[in-house]
């Protein structure tokens, strides 16, 4: 290779390796601030500040949905399968809701523990198949169980 | 092995190439993209749990996937620019520039479209996402570093600099989901073991990236075509070309 083009080479090989290297020390320190929420074993550990705007991630505990007869207030518990926190919510919930699927809670971390929610996505994973796939699943699980 | 590699810097060459290859690539493309939009819009099932909504699926993907991999074409036309100074890589990456951004933008707002109703937000902040904003500027910047010079060498080796550096984003945004807690999904397509998307659904999306591939060498092609005749004008080889 020519001298001249060889080092151009070089040169431009250095420049991708060092901004790689800039950007990878800067995404690795800010690591806790890209996380688009805690999760439930992150606020038990206290890791979560308590009283400003936070969000809370993890799958609905089955059975721990209880709605409010009179308003649309909601209850439920966030697990990582390690820890829970509880999230109350007040307004419609998305379509995708479900208890055994995921949530990120956007809200107030209270003192008590319970997570005062201005606004509940749901998180939707990464399993695409049609319905009747699902109910064979479904199926196959409950016999597998039954044995 | 030299020559060919020699013949993609020489523009009359590639001229020809183009000419030749378009009048196939362009009706494949076309049929393509009719046979795998009605494939997965129509007969491709529903999804248990999202009905139909799903089905954005087989837009937003390819394009996000065809984005980050024509980025590596427009990085690597840099390279070539700025080590060997062919000319040709500099059209090449000029030429890969708005393709790529309109992918990127076809993905975010398909995106955007999907996530009301499955999330419940059009914009969230997370790493996925942000992520694929800051290619969308990257290309942006390419395109408008190059208006911004006079000279147009210096131009192209601002650009060929932004393109390399901005390499760093795209493993970035492939890993995001796997590294950081976002509300994207992980990938269902996977490399190694079985997909997490039913092979009913998972035909027609991979002949849609395809086809989206195949869309962007066209219109990849038509750019460097268009661009050829601007630069060459006044050059004897195209006059005689466009005569002929």
């Amino acid at each position: 290779m020519h001298p001249k083009r060889k080092q151009r080479l070089i040169v431009a090989l250095v420049i991708v390796v060092l901004s790689s290297a800039t950007i990878g020390l800067i995404t690795y320190a800010l690591r806790g601030n890209i996380n688009l929420f805690y999760s439930p074993s992150e606020v038990a550990a206290g890791e979560a500040p308590i009283d400003r705007q936070i969000r809370v991630g993890g799958m609905v505990v089955e059975g721990s949905v209880r709605r409010a007869s009179d308003r649309l207030e909601t209850r439920f518990d966030v697990t990582d399968f390690v820890h829970s926190v509880t999230v109350t919510y007040d307004g419609i919930l998305p379509d995708l809701f479900a208890e055994g699927e995921g949530v990120v809670a956007t809200g107030k971390l209270g003192a008590n523990g319970v997570v005062t929610a201005s606004e509940v996505l749901a998180k939707h994973d990464e399993n695409y198949m049609p319905p009747e796939v699902a109910e064979a699943l479904e199926k196959a699980n409950a016999q597998g169980s039954m044995q | 092995m030299w020559r060919i590699v020699h013949q993609f810097g020489s523009p009359p060459w590639v001229y020809r190439f183009c000419d030749r290859v378009i009048p196939w690539l362009l009706p494949i493309t076309v049929v393509a993209l009719l046979t795998g939009s009605i494939w997965g819009l129509l007969f491709a099932p529903t999804d248990y749990k999202q009905g139909d909504s799903y089905r954005i699926i087989y837009i937003h993907v390819p394009a996000a996937v065809v984005a980050l991999a024509g980025y590596y074409v427009m990085a690597l036309a840099g390279l070539v620019s700025l080590v060997w100074r062919v000319k040709l890589a500099d059209t090449a990456m000029r030429a890969a520039a708005p393709i790529g951004a309109a992918y990127t933008a076809i993905a975010l707002i398909t995106g955007a479209i999907w996530g009301k109703p499955t999330w419940g937000a059009w914009w969230v902040w997370d790493a996925r996402i942000t992520s694929m904003l800051i290619l969308f500027f990257l290309y942006v910047g390419v395109i408008a570093l190059f208006e911004a010079y006079e000279n147009k060498t210096v131009a192209a080796r601002a650009c060929a600099i932004l393109s390399l550096v901005g390499t760093v984003n795209i493993p970035i945004i492939y890993k995001s989901v796997d590294w950081w807690y976002s509300l994207h999904q992980p990938a269902s397509i996977k490399f190694t073991g079985s997909s997490a998307i039913d092979a009913s659904m998972l035909y027609p999306l991979l002949g849609m990236i395809i086809t989206f591939y195949a869309l962007f060498a066209l219109l990849m092609m038509l750019n460097l075509k268009q661009s050829l005749t601007e630069e060459y004008a006044q050059s004897a080889w195209l006059n005689k070309r466009l005569t002929a």
